[in-house]
């Protein structure tokens, strides 16, 4: 990938050094290859009606902006201000105390101070300040205030596009202020100006016309899902016919795309497949909404609520009782925090009750949504599987919590007790790099683009160093975890920190260690690899 | 940046007190006028600026989740860092606000020959810690200064901050603390890169000027003999809206009061709101339990989303080919 050698890469990181000049001195930004997203097609921004539609270059002096392009980011600040209380006290409130400082994996990787979640948000605070605040107005740069001028959008744009959401800064703020809240605001008001990202902008153009972001179309996936089933007839000897657009069924079961496409996520979509069949669940695919995730997210909220409608409207028609989502992170933090709020009340569903054990969900009991390892986790306890975790035994696991369910959910323990149950070898990495206090991917928000492997990696670097002390020190070989741009992101992060660790999803090493009922005897794993002991065979 | 303009500014503002009493004996404006300003800035300041967060509405229920959730029976969850109640997001307001929460899990990483380690780091949280409950006492302490009679709960804290009773008059503790807290944070600013770099004058500002009221305060108390008789007779006045300005109080007291007047008044506009800010900040003060019970965005409006007959529409043919049930046959 053209990249410097691991060692090479961070040895000239060094977090204390700072630069000379004070950071409102240092424009123009300078756009270095492998920092930045190419910009976005001006047919992918035209398809869902975004402003300033046009190919955008990133690296043109020239942005094609509107004529009063400042105008309208002001007015869209205001707007925001009187919106969100969140965005209106983060603006405020922060005392610079700077703890938040070395907790961002990008900061961290990079040593650019504009990383640092809070010059992060300083870069836009000083314009509110300049606009909005007396301070600001009076005392200009001493007061902590900019103008608007192009340089600074250019400088926005860069670093808001360096920031993953990832909340662990809002973690070990004292006053909770979230990076990821305004960094979502401030890409809102980019996109006011029609600043995307390719990466981003082109899933969410795919996403509202084929329901999903790979855009794969209905009869594309349906033979995608026939295609899987035929590898779990080789490796099991059980034939599945995956229901599709099944009307009546009793639940909607909803996962990210990657899962449909790629590797390692396809051997998740089987362990769907293999999980549902075996317990004999009367559930769906549907193609319409055959997204979990959401990249409009990353756009502006109006786009995610777009996208994501499509959901419950499929719920709807295909007349399901409740729904059950798949492994993925910003999806889960859309569904749980936001999708109640711009779709509810969801008074058409039914309180979900797990059919096989009678467990109702109390925590899902409004929006009728279930997480794939809830549901698991339940499964399990009420020992319905029987597991075979010998299968498993040459995997030696670690657990990656991702960003959105640990900050933005608290999903720990579910994930853990089914790889418990599932795995023989298990070990935790460094108590600061999991759960709440969890390490990026380096790739999330929209930011998994090949063009910017440099910043991955290097945001990907406190991840990857914890998983190589367990590496090390255990022997780890997996880096099991539950989303899906995880699955995309970490594998090449793994080849270049960790060689030898592998990803996988929780639900491929469920229906790995699962004996299905009337299955032959299993020589190969989901990979089609020999199950330990089975090599010679 | 901005230390020096900070340090100067601070510097101003007790030489403008000085001339004021001292050489042009503007003692009413210094004893009056400007305390009673400044405290009416601050009301009216600090209550606008909490309406004004308050008319903003929060349209999502977005906690910043500390703990396990709240899920299957079994499995236990964590009550205080990631609430599913009220009454365990009050537990959680409690500690951030009492306990400074958040800033008690502060770590520090450092790159120490391509790899990267995190280990605890407490200092911040002690000084945070240290600095604002001092400075609470100390308040707290200098009611005695605006009643006549001073209540037993002001006297005992008096006598357990002079607990340790070093020489006469007392020895607060909380005077060396908060001194010390002091110190830290400027410190921080000064020899920590990070902190240095993203340091605003309006950073250094409100910690040379409560140096200042704090060293001023201590010269009165420990080494100059003001008159506390007359002090106590001009504060009585002030909070029982008599003022009066007796004879023989130095200008050091005026340049005390000065500085504590400015940073009343400065208080509303800066980032010291985040005293008021802390309590509305919704990625602490919400429950999480957005799937159990709806949250409602006020301004919510209808989006244009694709529905599935423009959908089914684009790719019957398709679907049908492919033996996917449609609508419309």
């Amino acid at each position: 990938m053209g990249l410097p050698r691991p060692e090479e890469l961070i040895s000239k990181v060094n977090l204390k050094k700072m630069p000379s000049r004070w950071w409102m001195d240092t424009l123009p930004v300078e756009f270095k290859p492998g920092f930045y997203c190419y910009g976005a097609k001006g047919k992918n921004l035209e398809y869902v009606n975004f402003p300033n539609a046009r190919d955008f270059h990133v690296t043109d002096e020239d942005w094609r902006l509107p004529d009063d392009w400042k105008k309208i980011v002001i007015e869209g600040i205001k707007q925001r201000i009187e919106r969100f209380r969140t965005f209106h006290v983060f603006m405020d409130i922060c005392v610079r105390c700077g703890a938040c400082a070395d907790k961002c994996h990008f900061f961290i990787g990079t040593g650019d101070p504009k990383n640092m979640p809070v010059l992060r948000a300083e870069l836009l605070r000083s314009v509110y300040r300049k606009y909005f605040t007396t301070g600001g107005k009076l005392f200009g740069r001493n007061g902590g205030a900019r103008d608007l001028d192009i340089n600074v959008l250019k400088e926005l744009w860069y670093y808001f596009y360096q920031c993953t959401e990832c909340r662990r800064c809002s973690l070990f703020c004292p006053y909770g202020i979230d990076t990821a809240e305004i960094t979502i605001i401030a890409r809102e008001l980019l996109n006011l100006l029609g600043l995307n990202t390719d990466w981003i902008s082109g899933p969410v153009a795919n996403c509202y016309r084929t329901g999903n972001h790979l855009g794969i179309e209905p009869h594309t996936m349906k033979s995608t899902l026939e295609f899987m089933c035929n590898d779990i007839e080789d490796i099991t000897g059980i034939k599945i016919d995956p229901p599709i657009n099944k009307k009546g069924a009793e639940i909607l079961f909803v996962t990210p795309s990657g899962d449909l496409f790629a590797d390692p996520g396809i051997y998740n979509a089987m362990g769907y497949m293999m999980l549902f069949h075996e317990i004999g669940l009367d559930y769906t695919w549907s193609t319409f909404a055959s997204e979990g995730g959401n990249f409009g997210f990353f756009t502006s909220m109006e786009m995610a609520k777009r996208l994501h409608t499509k959901i419950y409207e499929e719920a709807k028609r295909l007349k399901v009782k409740w729904i059950i989502g798949g492994e993925c992170g910003h999806m889960w933090r859309v569904w749980h925090q936001y999708h109640n709020t711009w779709y509810g009340p969801v008074d058409f569903l039914e309180e979900p009750v797990s059919p096989i054990t009678g467990t109702k969900f109390e925590n899902a009991k409004s929006n009728k949504i279930v997480h794939i390892s809830e549901f698991t986790a339940d499964l399990i306890r009420h020992g319905v599987l029987k597991f075979d975790k010998s299968r498993n035994d040459n995997l030696i696991v670690t657990f990656h919590d991702s960003c959105n369910p640990s900050r933005g959910m608290g999903l720990f323990e579910e994930p853990r007790y089914i790889i418990k149950n599932v795995c023989n070898h298990f070990y935790e990495m460094p108590d600061e790099t999991i759960r709440e206090q969890t390490f990026c991917c380096g790739g999330g928000s929209g930011l998994n683009a090949g063009e910017i492997m440099e910043l991955r990696m290097r945001g990907g670097f406190p991840r990857a160093n914890a998983v190589r002390y367990v590496h090390e020190k255990f022997g780890v070989n997996t880096l099991a975890n539950i989303c899906a741009i995880d699955r995309a992101t970490l594998p090449p992060l793994m080849d270049y920190w960790v060689p030898g660790v592998r990803v996988s999803g929780v639900t491929e090493l469920v229906a790995n260690a699962m004996i299905m009922k009337g299955e032959k005897e299993r020589t190969m794993n989901l990979r089609m690899e020999p199950l330990p002991g089975k090599e010679e065979e | 940046m901005g230390i020096g303009l900070a340090f100067i500014i601070v510097l101003g503002l007790i030489l403008f007190a000085y001339i004021g009493t001292d050489i042009l004996g503007l003692n009413s404006l210094f004893a009056i006028v400007i305390p009673y300003a400044a405290v009416v800035v601050f009301v009216i300041g600090f209550i606008r600026r909490v309406i004004k967060w308050g008319k903003s509405p929060v349209p999502f229920r977005i906690p910043t989740t500390a703990g396990q959730q709240f899920s299957l029976p079994w499995i236990k969850y964590s009550k205080i860092d990631n609430p599913s109640t009220g009454f365990g997001v009050a537990l959680r307001m409690f500690f951030e606000i009492f306990f400074f929460r958040s800033l008690f899990r502060n770590t520090k990483a450092e790159i120490m020959n391509g790899k990267l380690f995190v280990g605890s780091n407490k200092w911040l949280w002690i000084g945070a810690l240290a600095f604002h409950y001092s400075f609470l006492i100390i308040l707290i302490r200098h009611l005695r200064f605006f009643m006549l009679q001073t209540p037993w709960c002001i006297s005992v804290i008096d006598s357990i901050d002079s607990f340790w009773q070093i020489g006469l008059p007392m020895i607060y503790m909380t005077d060396i603390i908060i001194g010390a807290a002091l110190l830290y944070l400027l410190g921080r600013r000064i020899f920590n890169p990070q902190v240095k770099y993203i340091s605003l004058p309006s950073d250094y500002f409100p910690l040379f000027l409560i140096i200042g009221i704090i060293a001023t305060g201590v010269l009165m108390r420990y080494f100059a003999k003001v008159d506390v008789t007359a002090i106590k007779e001009l504060t009585l006045g002030l909070a029982y809206l008599k003022p009066t300005v007796p004879e023989g109080i130095g200008s050091l007291f005026y340049i005390h009061l000065f500085l504590v007047s400015v940073l009343f008044a400065y208080f509303p506009f800066s980032k010291l709101m985040h005293m008021g800010g802390v309590f509305l900040s919704p990625t602490r003060n919400l429950a999480n339990n957005n799937r159990m019970e709806r949250h409602v965005n006020p301004w919510d409006y209808p989006v244009k989303h694709r529905h599935y007959e423009e959908y089914e529409d684009e790719f019957r043919d398709k679907m049908k080919k492919a033996g996917i049930p449609v609508e419309k046959e």
